[in-house]
Formats: structure tokens, C-alpha cells, sequence
């Protein structure tokens, strides 16, 4: 019953954003608007700017380098929690203590 | 009548609206905690190919510039490197989400959800 | 696990994968690839190692202590790169116009901060993926 109701929903879903793709700009065109000037800048001043070829490089390491710095300051705090989540005594042990105490 | 072109020009739209819900079907009808995880990984790359995609040109090289040839056209670099940052979070997310459900199985034993549900005592379909 | 061929393959091809990602980390601004692409390949080889030969021979060759001193002072040096910019007089992670070298373009020392900050983030990217492998299984090594 339940995963009936979900499969409904979803392909209702699915549905509706299918029918969105024919009002969307064409794929692989190069005027679509995701072409805008930004996109222009980087890729005709990247050499004279940051002397490297590879254009995404440029944009993560010299552009964008606070996104890149926000980004690492993510995988540490990934592995501050992971390590703060698993370390410390065995959940197990602790409730058998309190088990035991009252 | 079925626009056979249309389909396959809008082939990367189509696979990731696809990816996209049986992602969300997988995270809504599975009670295993690790099947969860996976589907939300299955939605964030639905979301990756969507975004890279968009910044795709026909005929387009990877946007690493040959000083010797100045008529090629590039692809979009912009969607490229915002998308290495989804896939960084994306890697820091499942980390997390699997340390948790590692000391959710040291506590209940399992990581079915409806198992969970009853030794909690709530009611749950 | 204690399978001869996989321990001796293991060993046969594990600098091969290592110097691949180091290849890939210091080309990063000249070909495909880049940072994370070859800090996920660095990773992948201790990861390799400690599936063939388990959590206490992993641990012998990436402790703890190094590869959390390797992060943290990876995410250090890039941020000392960027207060070279503030230093010379400019913004934070400036790049040519702060007076990082610029090098010829297409060649391996070009691109004044590129390269330095592609090393560090490289480095950080590899020892997090060993760490966080190696803290999900250990819990295992103490049952």
C-alpha cells in the first residue's frame, strides 16, 4: 500500500520534470545563456591572468581560491566529527554501567 | 509519436531527472540505514550530471587552452569547477553519515529502521 | 585475508599508483585532473594496502600522527599562500600581481600560486581519505 503511494508520487514527479526538458534551452548549444560573459572571461584572460593553460585549475586555485579554501576547511570538519563521533568508549559498555548502577 | 531526436539530444537531461528519483524512491521506501546513504549519493550525482551538463557544447574540447590553435571552441569551465566542490561535500557528508550509523549499530545492534522503531517503542508503518 | 598473490601484487603495483598521483597532482595545471583527482589516487594506494594486509600493517604505514599532521599543515600552507598576498600589499590569495614567479606558460614551474596550492591541497585530500578509511574500520580491530 505504502510503496504504491510512493511509486504514484514519484512517477508523478518524474513526469512533471520531464515535461519541463522541451521549455529548457537546447543542449550543446553554445548561445545558451549558461555561455554568458563570465564564462567568456575566464576562458580568453586565463593565460594572461594566471599564466596556466588549464582553465579549471585557474578557477579553483586562483579565481574562486575562497571556495577552494572554504572546501578544505569542510573535509576537516568531516573528519573533526567523524573521529569526535567515533571515538570514546563503546555505547554498549556505557549502558551496562548505568544498568548496573541503579 | 515519439520524437526520437529530441530524446536522444536531451539524453544527460533525461538520465539525470531519471537518477534523480529512483534516488529519492531508494531513501524513501528502503528501512536499511546504509541503502539510505546510498540513494542520497544516487540523487547528489543525478545533481552533478544535471549541473555539468548544462555548461556541455557540441564539438567543444575540455577547457584546457592549446595556445597553438586559437579556433576551438571550449566547454563551460564554470560548472566543471563548482561541481569539484559538490563532490568534496558529497564524500564529507558520507563519512559522517556512516560514522553515526556505526554507533547507531553498536547501540540497537541493527540498522534496520523499523527494528529501531520497536525497541523504541513508536509507532511506526 | 592472507592471500599470497594478492600481497605480492599489492606490493608490485603500489609505487606505480603513487607516482601516478603525484604526476597527476603536479601537472595539475597543465592537464586533466588537478588536486583532488590526484589525492583520491594517493589515497586509493593506502587504502589498497590496508585491504591486502589489514588495519595493523595499514596503521604501520600511515599512522595517525603523520597523516593528521600532514592535514593540518596542509590546510596551514594554504593558508600562508594566501597571506603572502596581504603581505606584498594586495588581497588575500592574490596570485601574479602579489609576486608569485610567473614561469613560462606550459611548463611545470609556471603559474605562480597554482601549483604550490594544488601540492597542499593534493597532500590534505590524500591523508583525509586514509584517515577517515582507516577511523570507520578500526572499530573492528578492538572487538
Amino acid at each position: 500500500m505504502k510503496k504504491s503511494f510512493v511509486v504514484f508520487v514519484l512517477g508523478g514527479l518524474l513526469m512533471v520534470l520531464l515535461s519541463s526538458i522541451p521549455e529548457m534551452p537546447p543542449m550543446g548549444n553554445v548561445n545558451n545563456p549558461s555561455f554568458n560573459q563570465v564564462s567568456e572571461y575566464y576562458i580568453s584572460q586565463a593565460i594572461a591572468d594566471t599564466n596556466t593553460p588549464n582553465v579549471i585549475a585557474s578557477i579553483i586555485t586562483d579565481y574562486r581560491a575562497f571556495d577552494t579554501l572554504g572546501e578544505t576547511t569542510v573535509l576537516f570538519t568531516s573528519i573533526t566529527a567523524v573521529i569526535s563521533v567515533l571515538s570514546g568508549k563503546k555505547m554498549t559498555s556505557i549502558m551496562k554501567r548505568e544498568d548496573s548502577n541503579e | 509519436m515519439i520524437n526520437w531526436n529530441m530524446i536522444l539530444d536531451n539524453i544527460n537531461y533525461i538520465g539525470a531527472f531519471t537518477l534523480f528519483v529512483i534516488g529519492l524512491y531508494t531513501v524513501l521506501t528502503h528501512s536499511n540505514l546504509l541503502k539510505r546513504v546510498i540513494g542520497v549519493n544516487i540523487m547528489e550525482t543525478s545533481i552533478f550530471l544535471f549541473f555539468v551538463s548544462i555548461g556541455y557544447a557540441k564539438g567543444a574540447a575540455a577547457p584546457i587552452i592549446d595556445m597553438a590553435n586559437e579556433s576551438i571552441t571550449y566547454v563551460n569551465p564554470l560548472p566543471s569547477a563548482m561541481i569539484l566542490t559538490g563532490i568534496v561535500v558529497a564524500v564529507s557528508i558520507t563519512a559522517y553519515a556512516l560514522s553515526i550509523i556505526i554507533r547507531i549499530h553498536e547501540l540497537y545492534g541493527t540498522i534496520e529502521m523499523d527494528e529501531i522503531f520497536q525497541m523504541d517503542g513508536i509507532e511506526h508503518d | 585475508m592472507n592471500d599470497l598473490i594478492v600481497k605480492t601484487v599489492t606490493k608490485l603495483i603500489m609505487p606505480f599508483i603513487q607516482l601516478y598521483g603525484i604526476y597527476v597532482i603536479l601537472h595539475g595545471h597543465l592537464s586533466p585532473g588537478g588536486a583532488f583527482a590526484g589525492g583520491a589516487i594517493m589515497g586509493a594506494s593506502y587504502i589498497l594496502y590496508t585491504l591486502a594486509f589489514g588495519i595493523h600493517e595499514g596503521h604501520k604505514k600511515a599512522p595517525h600522527e603523520i597523516t593528521s599532521k600532514i592535514e593540518s599543515g596542509g590546510i596551514l600552507f594554504f593558508i600562508g599562500l594566501g597571506l603572502v598576498g596581504i603581505v606584498s600589499g594586495g588581497f588575500f590569495l592574490e596570485n601574479l600581481s602579489a609576486g608569485f614567479p610567473p614561469g613560462v606558460v606550459g611548463t611545470l614551474l609556471s603559474g605562480g600560486l597554482i601549483p604550490l596550492a594544488t601540492f597542499a591541497i593534493g597532500m590534505k585530500v590524500a591523508s583525509t581519505i586514509v584517515t577517515l578509511f582507516h577511523r570507520t574500520i578500526e572499530e573492528e580491530m578492538y572487538d
